[in-house]
């Protein structure tokens, strides 16, 4: 469907990442957004707060980042589309209630203002440390979809193409924005509300009675859904549970949920694979990147390019699921990849295990703080290709 | 009497049982456990109360009274511990049309999520909160809470409890709650009276239930059973409708001060956001959930 108009600041604007971002939600159809003050998160629930009266729905300040990020839950089981925003600090506060939207199939995008950690660390610079912990923080096994943006266009277009991953699988999206990227004022064209596609939530058209919360079928592992108010008397539980939504603790009914959980997005994976590739076709080293560090990444790809070297660029859009059949594919016809990203490392796993030693992986990791110099990447690019 | 026991000629089916989820019973509560006697209560005063069950929802954090809200015939939520709460918060503010009913025991609403009851309280966030207080952690097998009274022994303080305990009408009355009450599962008409009074009130409402814990907290304490702790409720509860709070403090095995204690009026969050919003920014304020709710998109 198209996007409601009344969310819609069509025109050209200059505008930094995280007001983007804020645009983006509203015009994906968001309408509640809980949220607690985090440098460098904050402007985007500040204009969201300043927005929301003119638009229809409410913005709530919460106690802190736990409430929020159940309170937005609640919002969907009322009806609405949701967001929560926030940086490392209260990421980690909101772990638990990852595993809550995962395991009740609650729609939800969590933005991710990333600053370095560990702990407070440096605030409030950028860094691209929380791609793991989103992945693996909640306990218990889980999948979740991930989407980087490295500029405020792509904060406005990409958020609503998370909004629209959440409608469709019924998980948790995590919108990992950086310091930079949040900061960072560009140009920013928002469409005409009939050019935006919107993803609607896939109620269900059966009576009450007939509905089963989480029954699905095998060529569709999403379930319909209904909000509360409307005469189905649900029953939704963070405990392991069967189809009607009800708490069943035995073994078979754990795996049957958890394989569930699990295959919706694998078994989708081809689906959710969003790289952007740039003259990778018979490149000997190809950079990986995503978010801000692809924008470094640039630089030190045309500087050895100007060289001589066959140097592609991978970037990913999408980072969870992890596009690992087509990182296998690419390692029989490259030399070597390179992995500049603003943590020690993280990401790079997740490449070094689909690639399992075939071709040479470069990490090129850093602390964070502010973003790579172009040589050091080049310099990475220089070795690889020896 | 039928092969199943039950009696065809004798209409003798349980009253409340068209509130409940009756594929769910039997529940797992313990044999004299309170929790049971304040849902029966809660029961009829939904059953009474005359608002349209499908626009009344639950919900519960964990523990023994968190196994609420999966056993009413409601909307139902049964979320993660201690954050009912601000779960309710999105529910209400979502949907204005639901009356939401927060269903939870002493542990989950003010120790881990105590500061959510505290805020909720100061917003006036229009909800009913239920706290069951059985004076210990059940689920888990009987540790000290914010409701423990001085003396008595638990797991965790396995020579007595030496921490000052919560006085809880008094927190709720201190934070701006609009209606607050106590009563014990003895008292279960005033109880479902209060219950029924509450579903019917806009604003934070509190109603703290007294519980025994025969299981856990009584045969520790060489308490007796159930009925002995029903008999102490009978003997020590002194009825003090507009007590103040203050003096409502629980001691262990003493005088209990029940009652309606706070029946006031506050603007809710929701209205408060509503009249501020349309002075501060005119026409272009859109008004929210003021029609029975549903604004926005889906």
């Amino acid at each position: 469907m198209k996007a409601d108009s009344s969310g819609v600041l069509t025109g050209v604007h200059f505008m930094d990442g995280d007001h983007a971002a804020c645009e983006g939600a509203l015009a994906a159809g968001c309408r509640f957004v809980a949220g607690y003050p985090i440098t460098p998160s904050t402007e985007v629930v500040e204009r969201f707060a300043a927005r929301i009266p003119k638009v229809g729905g409410v913005f709530i300040q919460m106690e802190d980042e736990i409430a929020s990020s159940i309170a937005i839950q609640g919002a969907v089981w009322g009806g609405k589309k949701v967001m929560s925003v926030t940086s490392g600090p209260g990421l980690s506060l909101m772990m638990e209630h990852i595993g809550f939207a995962v395991c009740t199939e609650t729609p939800s995008v969590w933005v991710d203002v990333q600053r370095c950690g560990p702990s407070t660390g440096l605030p409030t610079q950028p860094a691209q440390h929380d791609m793991q912990q989103i992945k693996w923080g909640s306990h218990g096994d889980y999948e979740i979809i991930a989407i980087s943006p490295n500029s405020p266009q792509e904060c406005f277009d990409l958020m609503i193409k998370a909004f629209n991953l959440s409608e469709t699988y019924r998980c948790p999206v995590f919108f990992m924005m950086d310091e930079v990227v949040g900061h960072m004022t560009e140009r920013v064209e928002i469409p005409a509300a009939d050019k935006i596609e919107v993803t609607p939530r896939k109620f269900t058209t059966k009576a009450p009675g007939e509905f089963k919360m989480y029954a699905t079928t095998p060529d569709d592992l999403v379930p319909e859904m209904v909000k509360a108010g409307d005469g189905y008397r649900i029953h939704t539980t963070g405990l392991t549970h069967d189809e009607r939504g009800y708490p069943l603790m035995t073994v078979a009914v754990q795996q049957k949920m958890m394989t569930r959980l699990i295959d919706k997005i694998k078994r989708n994976a081809h689906k959710l694979v969003d790289v952007r590739m740039d003259n990778c076709e018979g490149a000997d080293i190809v950079v990986v990147s995503y978010g801000i560090t692809s924008r470094i990444a640039h630089a030190a790809i045309d500087e050895a390019r100007a060289k001589g070297l066959k140097v592609g660029h991978a970037r990913l859009i999408i980072c969870w699921p992890f596009p690992e059949a087509l990182f296998r594919e690419m390692a029989s016809k490259v030399k070597a990849f390179v992995f500049p990203e603003l943590n020690m490392g993280q990401m790079v796993r997740e490449l070094n295990r689909a690639v399992v030693g075939k071709v040479k992986v470069v990490s090129v990791p850093h602390a964070g703080g502010t973003v790579h110099e172009p040589n050091t990447i080049l310099n990475a690019i220089m070795e690889a290709a020896q | 009497m039928n092969e199943c026991g039950e009696y065809k000629d004798l209409d003798i089916q349980n009253p409340v049982l068209k509130v409940l989820r009756q594929d769910r019973i039997p529940h797992i509560w313990c044999p004299g456990c309170g929790i049971g006697t304040s849902l029966n209560c809660f029961a009829r005063a939904l059953m009474d109360c005359g608002l349209n069950l499908d626009k009344v929802a639950v919900v519960s954090g964990i523990g023994c009274t968190g196994r609420t809200a999966g056993y009413l015939n409601l909307d139902s939520f049964h979320t993660t511990h201690g954050r009912a709460i601000p779960f309710a918060t999105g529910l209400k503010l979502s949907n204005p049309e639901l009356s939401v009913v927060v269903y939870s025991g002493d542990g989950d609403l003010f120790a881990i999520g105590g500061n959510h009851f505290f805020h909720a309280a100061r917003r006036n966030m229009d909800l009913l909160v239920v706290c069951v207080n059985n004076y210990t952690y059940g689920m888990t097998g009987g540790q000290v809470a914010p409701t423990t009274p001085l003396g008595p022994t638990q797991t965790t303080m396995p020579y007595g409890n030496f921490e000052q305990s919560f006085n809880l009408p008094f927190v709720a009355d201190a934070c701006g709650a609009t209606y607050v009450a106590r009563w014990t599962a003895y008292h279960v008409r005033q109880l479902a009276k209060a219950m029924n009074e509450a579903l019917l009130k806009k604003g934070l409402r509190f109603i703290e239930v007294l519980c025994p814990c025969p299981t856990l907290y009584s045969r520790r304490n060489k308490l007796g059973d159930g009925v002995d702790q029903m008999k102490y409720y009978k003997e020590k509860s002194v009825i003090k409708n507009g007590a103040d709070t203050k003096e409502a403090v629980l001691t262990f095995q003493g005088e209990i001060i029940v009652g309606k204690f706070i029946d006031r009026e506050r603007p809710t969050w929701l209205d408060s956001m509503n009249k501020h919003l349309s002075v501060a920014l005119g026409d272009s304020f859109v008004p929210y959930g003021t029609n029975g709710g549903d604004n926005g998109q889906n």
